[in-house]
C-alpha cells in the first residue's frame, strides 16, 4: 500500500515506530495529488513547498525525540472558507479572489499546534451555498468514483480529495447538509459535530447560527482523533460551547448491544431512491443483527425543514455578505465614478448567481412587513422542528436516515433547477437547525456510487455517533473500498 | 402661548472602556488613522465579536443610578445598512430586547423640580470615520479614506420619555446626565469631541390636546447652548408652519450651529428597513442578580446625594452646593478640602464656585488642570482668618497658585501680600488720610455712615489693599473722633 492510501491512524502508527517520516507522507500524497488532481479538481490552492518545508520541521522535531500527537505529519486539506494566514482564501467566490487573510481560523491554528501539515485548500460551491461544488467561480469538482457526477457539496472539494487519497484528512464545513452530503456522494466519512463544539472563529460564515466545521476522513477513527484536536471552547468564538472534551477514541467500541436506534420514517418515504433505500433498511438490518433495537418513529415536522432553512439561512447569509463591499479588501469593480456604483458593480461582478439568489431571499424575508411572515415564522418553526428531535431523544439513543436522498448525481442534472438541488439536502437541513450532531458514512453502493447512512444524536452525544458508526464499520466493508483514478 | 412643546431625547454616550465592545482593541481617541484595528473590528471575512464585559457593567451601572431595572434578558441585533465607515455593513446594537427598561431622572429648572422618565439604555458599536480628501465633506473631494479607529468603540444609547416640555428642560437634562455619567466614571462627558451626542425628537401641539403631535427628529447638536438653540428654532418652525395653516412633516432634520436653524436630512420615505434580526454571533446577555449586586456598590455617592449632604451637614447655600456638585471634579476638590478642615467649608465653597471657577473658565481648564490642592486652599483660607491677608490679595494669590503651583507662604511673603495690621504702620496713613479729605470726615460726623467707607478705600489705596479691614475702621474711628 502507498502512503498516500492509508488512514492518519495508521500513517500515526508508522511515524511513532519512526517507520516511515513527515516529508515520505507529504510527498507521497502531493505525488497523488499530481496524478489524479487533473481528473478530480479538489483544490483551489496546493500549498506545495510550504508542506514540504513543514513536513522537515516536524521530522526534525520527531528525530529530537519529542512526543508526537495523532496528527503530526499528516496532511490535512483545509476546506477554502476556512482562513489561513499568508494563503490565499476564496471562498471559491471571484470577490474573494485577491483575499490573503491576515489571521488563521482556530481549527487552522490547533492543527498546526498538533504538527500537522496543511497541504492546501479545497473547492466548495462559493460561499458554502450549493450541494454539488458546481457553485464554484473557478472549477468543478468531479466525484472521484465516477467523473461525469458531482462530489456533493458544499464541501465537494474536501471530500473528494480523501476519497481519491489526495489528502488524508479534510475540513469541512456543514450548515445544511454540507459535509455529510458529500461524505455520501464520495463514499468517506463526514460529520456535523453539535453546534458550539467547534470554533467558528476564521470560518466565513454563511448561516452563522447554523455553520459548523467538522472532519472528512477515510474512516471513523479518524474522524474520532480529528475531532478531538478540533473541538473545545475558544473564547474569540461565543457560540462556542465551555464544556470538556472527551477523548473520542474512547467511543470506538465494537458494541451496539441493547442501544435504541429509531428509523426515520419521514426521510424513507417519498422523494428517496429505492436503491438508497434498500441501502438504509439493509444497514438498519445489521445493527438489528449486532444488538441494536431498532423501531420506526415518525418525526412529521421533518417536512418544513427545508423551506425554514431557505428563509433562516439566506436571511443570516444575506447580512453575512454584506460586508464584501469591495471597500477593504476582495474584488472591487473598476467601473464605478461614486460609492453606489461601486457597491452595486463589485457585487454584481463578484457574487456567482446562486449567491445573489439566496442574498435576495433572505433580504426580502428580514424586511419590513415581511419579517414576521417569513423570518420569525421561520424561526418558530425551527422550535418546532427542535422538539420533535428532543421528543425522539427521549426514547432513542440515535436516529438513522439516508444522508442524501440519491446517490451523487451527474454534473449540470440540477444547476437550473435550484429548488430540485434544495431537496438534495432534505435529510441533512433539519440536523443543523435543531444544533444537533449527525454523522455519515459509507453504507453501500447503487449504479457504482456511494451511499451514505447519516446517524443522529443528541446536542454533544458525538460519543455515540462514534460508536454506532464504527461498531457499523467494523462489520462492512464499505469503507475499504477505493475508486479507480 | 397656543401650543405645548414635547420633547424626547436619544443620547449617545461613548463608554469609557480601556477595550472596544467585541474585540481587544484599545478605545484611544486620537491615535493614527487605522493603528487601534484588528481583524475583527475591520470586519474580516470569518471573524466573530466577544463581548466586553466591562461594557456590560458600564451600561447596568449607569441604569441603577437612574433607578431603570435590567432585563433579566437583553440580545443584541443586527442593523444592517450599507456605508463605508461601517466595516461588515451592519451595526451589532441592541433592538427588541434592551439592557435597562424604565427609569428617571429628576432635575430643576428654574427652581421647579421635573421628572424625566427613561425609556430603555441600550448598547451598540461605533462607526468608523471618512476622511474626505481636499474638501471639508464628500463634495469637491479628490478621494475618501476611511479610518477604523473608531469602530467598535462602545456606545450607550440612553432614550427619554417625551417628558420634556421646553429647550431649557432639555438643556438642563442634558447637563444634569452628563454631569451624572462623569460621575459614574463611565463616559467622559466631551461633546465637542463627540464622546457625548444628542439627537430630539420634537413636536407641539395645541395645550390641552392628547394626542402628540407630528414629530420631526433633530440631529447634530454638539453643545448644550446649541441643544437649546436647536430647539428653539425647531419650534419656532414647526409653531410658524402650524399657524399659517401648513402640515408637518415627519422627518430627519440637522441642526447647523451656524445658522442657528435646521434644514431637512431625510424624510420618513426615506428611512432605511434596517432588516433588524438577532445577532446569531453573540449569546443572550443575563446578569445574575450577584453581579448586579456588586455593580450597584460601585455606585458612589451620586450629584444630588452630595447636594443634600453639602447644605444639611456643612450649611452650604443650596447655589453654591449646586454649583460645586455640577462638576465632579471640582466637588472632589471640595471633599478633600473639606477633610482637611471642614470648619472652613462655606469658605471653601464661595472661593471655588468665586476666583477658581472664575479662572477656570477664563483659561477653559478644568480644575484638575491647575496646580491648585485642597491643601493650598486651607492654607489661603486660615490666612484670611488669621489677618495675614486681606480677601483681595487672597484672590491674587490664588490665581498665582493657580498658575505656578508654588508655596502658598513664598506667594504672600514675595508680593508683599501680607496684611498690616501694625497700629503704628496705619495711623500715619489714616491721618493723611483725615487731614486730606476733611469734607468726608465732616459728612461722618455730621451721620453719614458711607463717608467712612470713603475714607477707609482712601488708606487701602494707599496701602495696596494690606490694610487689615478691622483694624483700620476701629483705628479711623478712634482718629475722627479724637
Amino acid at each position: 500500500m502507498e502512503l498516500f492510501e492509508l488512514t492518519a491512524h495508521e500513517l500515526h502508527a508508522k511515524l511513532d515506530k519512526r517507520e516511515t517520516s513527515a516529508e515520505e507522507i507529504v510527498k507521497s500524497v502531493l505525488g497523488r495529488i499530481s496524478r489524479v488532481e487533473n481528473k478530480v479538481s479538489a483544490f483551489m490552492t496546493v500549498n506545495i513547498d510550504e508542506a514540504i518545508t513543514k513536513a522537515k520541521e516536524i521530522d526534525e522535531y520527531i528525530a529530537s525525540g519529542k512526543k508526537i500527537t495523532p496528527l503530526t505529519g499528516i496532511p490535512i486539506a483545509v476546506k477554502d472558507n476556512m482562513c489561513t494566514k499568508g494563503i490565499l482564501t476564496t471562498a471559491s467566490s471571484k470577490i474573494l479572489r485577491n483575499y490573503i487573510p491576515p489571521y488563521n481560523a482556530t481549527v487552522v491554528e490547533k492543527i498546526l499546534q498538533a504538527g500537522a501539515i496543511p497541504i492546501g485548500k479545497t473547492n466548495l460551491d462559493e460561499f458554502a451555498m450549493g450541494s454539488s461544488t458546481e457553485n464554484s467561480a473557478y472549477k468543478v469538482t468531479k466525484n472521484p468514483w465516477n467523473l461525469g457526477t458531482v462530489p456533493g457539496g458544499s464541501s465537494g472539494g474536501s471530500a473528494a480529495c480523501i476519497a481519491a487519497d489526495e489528502a488524508i484528512l479534510a475540513f469541512g464545513s456543514d450548515t445544511g447538509g454540507s459535509i455529510r452530503q458529500p461524505a455520501s456522494f464520495c463514499g468517506v466519512v463526514g460529520l456535523k459535530p453539535t453546534y458550539g463544539r467547534v470554533s467558528r472563529y476564521g470560518l466565513i460564515a454563511f448561516a452563522s447560527s447554523l455553520d459548523q466545521i467538522g472532519p472528512l476522513t477515510k474512516d471513523v477513527t479518524d474522524a474520532a482523533i480529528f475531532l478531538n484536536v478540533m473541538a473545545g471552547h475558544d473564547p474569540k468564538d461565543s457560540t462556542s460551547v465551555d464544556l470538556p472534551v472527551p477523548d473520542y477514541r474512547k467511543s470506538l467500541i465494537d458494541d451496539v448491544k441493547n442501544l435504541k436506534i429509531g428509523v426515520i420514517k419521514e426521510l424513507l418515504g417519498e422523494g428517496i431512491g429505492s436503491g438508497v433505500k434498500k441501502s438504509i433498511l439493509e444497514a438498519a438490518e445489521l445493527l438489528k443483527k449486532l444488538g441494536a433495537k431498532m423501531e420506526e418513529v415518525s418525526m412529521p415536522t421533518l417536512k418544513y425543514g427545508v423551506a425554514t432553512y431557505y428563509l433562516l439561512a439566506t436571511a443570516e447569509a444575506s447580512s453575512n455578505l454584506e460586508r464584501y463591499d469591495g471597500v477593504k479588501y476582495g474584488h472591487r469593480s473598476s467601473e464605478a465614478d461614486d460609492l453606489l456604483a461601486m457597491y452595486y458593480n463589485t457585487r454584481r461582478e463578484g457574487f456567482g448567481p446562486e449567491v445573489k439568489r439566496r442574498i435576495m431571499l433572505g433580504t426580502y424575508a428580514l424586511s419590513a412587513g415581511y419579517y414576521d411572515a417569513y423570518y420569525l415564522k421561520a424561526q418558530k418553526v425551527r422550535t418546532l422542528i427542535k422538539n420533535d428531535f428532543e421528543k425522539a431523544f427521549s426514547k432513542f439513543d440515535c436516529l438513522i436516515s439516508p444522508t442524501a436522498p440519491s446517490p451523487a448525481f451527474k454534473i449540470g442534472e440540477k444547476t437550473d433547477d435550484p429548488l430540485s438541488m434544495y431537496l438534495s439536502d432534505i435529510a441533512t437541513i433539519p440536523v443543523n437547525l435543531a444544533g444537533i450532531p449527525a454523522i455519515s458514512i459509507p453504507c453501500g453502493f447503487v449504479n457504482d456510487l456511494p451511499v451514505g447512512l447519516q446517524i443522529i444524536g443528541k446536542a454533544f452525544s458525538e460519543e455515540m455517533l462514534f460508536r454506532v458508526a464504527y461498531a457499523y464499520e467494523q462489520n462492512t466493508e464499505w469503507h475499504k473500498r477505493k475508486p479507480k483514478l | 402661548m397656543k401650543y405645548e412643546t414635547v420633547i424626547g431625547l436619544e443620547i449617545h454616550a461613548q463608554l469609557l472602556t480601556e477595550s472596544k465592545i467585541f474585540c481587544g482593541c484599545s478605545t484611544k481617541f486620537g491615535a493614527a488613522p487605522n493603528t487601534n484595528i484588528c481583524p475583527v473590528c475591520t470586519g474580516q471575512p470569518g471573524v466573530l465579536p466577544v463581548l466586553n464585559k466591562k461594557v456590560i457593567e458600564f451600561a447596568i451601572k449607569t441604569g441603577l443610578a437612574l433607578k431603570g431595572s435590567v432585563a433579566k434578558r437583553s440580545i443584541f441585533a443586527r442593523k444592517n445598512y450599507f456605508y463605508p465607515d461601517l466595516p461588515k455593513n451592519y451595526q451589532i446594537s441592541m433592538y427588541e430586547l434592551p439592557l435597562i427598561v424604565g427609569g428617571h431622572m429628576d432635575i430643576t429648572v428654574d427652581g421647579k423640580p421635573k421628572h424625566v422618565g427613561i425609556t430603555r439604555i441600550h448598547l451598540e458599536e461605533d462607526a468608523g470615520k471618512l476622511v474626505h480628501q481636499g474638501a471639508a465633506g464628500l463634495k469637491g473631494s479628490t478621494g475618501s479614506r476611511v479610518d477604523f479607529n473608531r469602530t467598535g468603540v462602545p456606545l450607550m444609547e440612553i432614550v427619554t420619555e417625551p417628558d420634556i416640555r421646553s429647550p431649557e428642560e432639555a438643556k438642563v437634562f442634558m447637563q444634569e446626565l452628563r454631569n451624572l455619567l462623569v460621575y459614574l466614571g463611565v463616559c467622559d462627558g466631551n461633546m465637542e469631541e463627540g464622546s457625548l451626542r444628542c439627537d430630539a425628537n420634537v413636536s407641539i401641539r395645541k395645550i390641552g390636546q392628547r394626542e402628540l403631535g407630528t414629530k420631526t427628529e433633530v440631529k447634530n447638536m454638539n453643545s448644550f447652548k446649541s441643544v437649546q438653540k436647536a430647539l428653539e428654532s425647531e419650534i419656532k418652525r414647526q409653531t410658524e408652519m402650524l399657524e399659517s395653516g401648513e402640515r408637518i412633516v415627519q422627518e430627519t432634520r440637522l441642526f447647523d450651529d451656524t445658522t442657528g436653524t435646521t434644514t431637512p436630512m431625510r424624510s420618513k420615505e426615506e428611512a432605511h428597513d434596517y432588516r433588524y434580526f438577532p445577532e446569531p454571533d453573540l449569546v443572550p446577555i443575563e446578569p445574575d442578580k450577584k453581579w448586579v449586586d456588586e455593580i450597584a456598590k460601585t455606585i458612589t455617592e451620586l450629584p444630588s446625594a452630595k447636594k443634600e449632604k453639602y447644605i444639611k451637614e456643612f450649611g452650604l447655600p443650596e447655589m453654591n452646593a449646586s454649583i460645586l456638585t455640577s462638576n465632579k471634579n471640582m466637588s472632589d476638590f471640595f471633599d478633600e478640602a473639606l477633610k482637611i478642615d471642614p470648619t472652613l467649608a462655606l469658605g471653601s465653597s464661595n472661593m471655588l464656585i468665586g476666583e477658581v471657577s472664575a479662572y477656570c473658565n477664563d483659561n477653559k481648564k478644568d480644575i484638575s488642570e491647575t496646580s491648585l490642592r485642597p491643601d493650598h486652599l486651607i492654607e489661603i483660607l486660615k490666612g484670611i482668618d488669621a489677618g495675614v491677608i486681606s480677601r483681595t490679595s487672597a484672590k491674587k494669590v490664588i490665581i498665582k497658585v493657580m498658575d505656578t503651583g508654588e508655596n502658598v507662604k513664598d506667594i504672600i511673603s514675595e508680593s508683599g501680600a501680607t496684611q498690616i495690621s501694625d497700629e503704628k504702620e496705619l495711623l500715619n496713613i489714616i491721618s493723611d488720610v483725615i487731614s486730606n479729605n476733611t469734607k468726608s470726615v465732616a459728612d461722618y460726623m455730621s451721620g453719614k455712615e458711607n463717608a467712612l467707607f470713603f475714607l477707609m478705600g482712601q488708606v487701602m489705596k494707599a496701602t495696596k489693599g494690606r490694610a487689615n479691614p478691622e483694624v483700620l475702621k476701629k483705628l479711623l474711628i478712634k482718629q475722627i473722633k479724637k
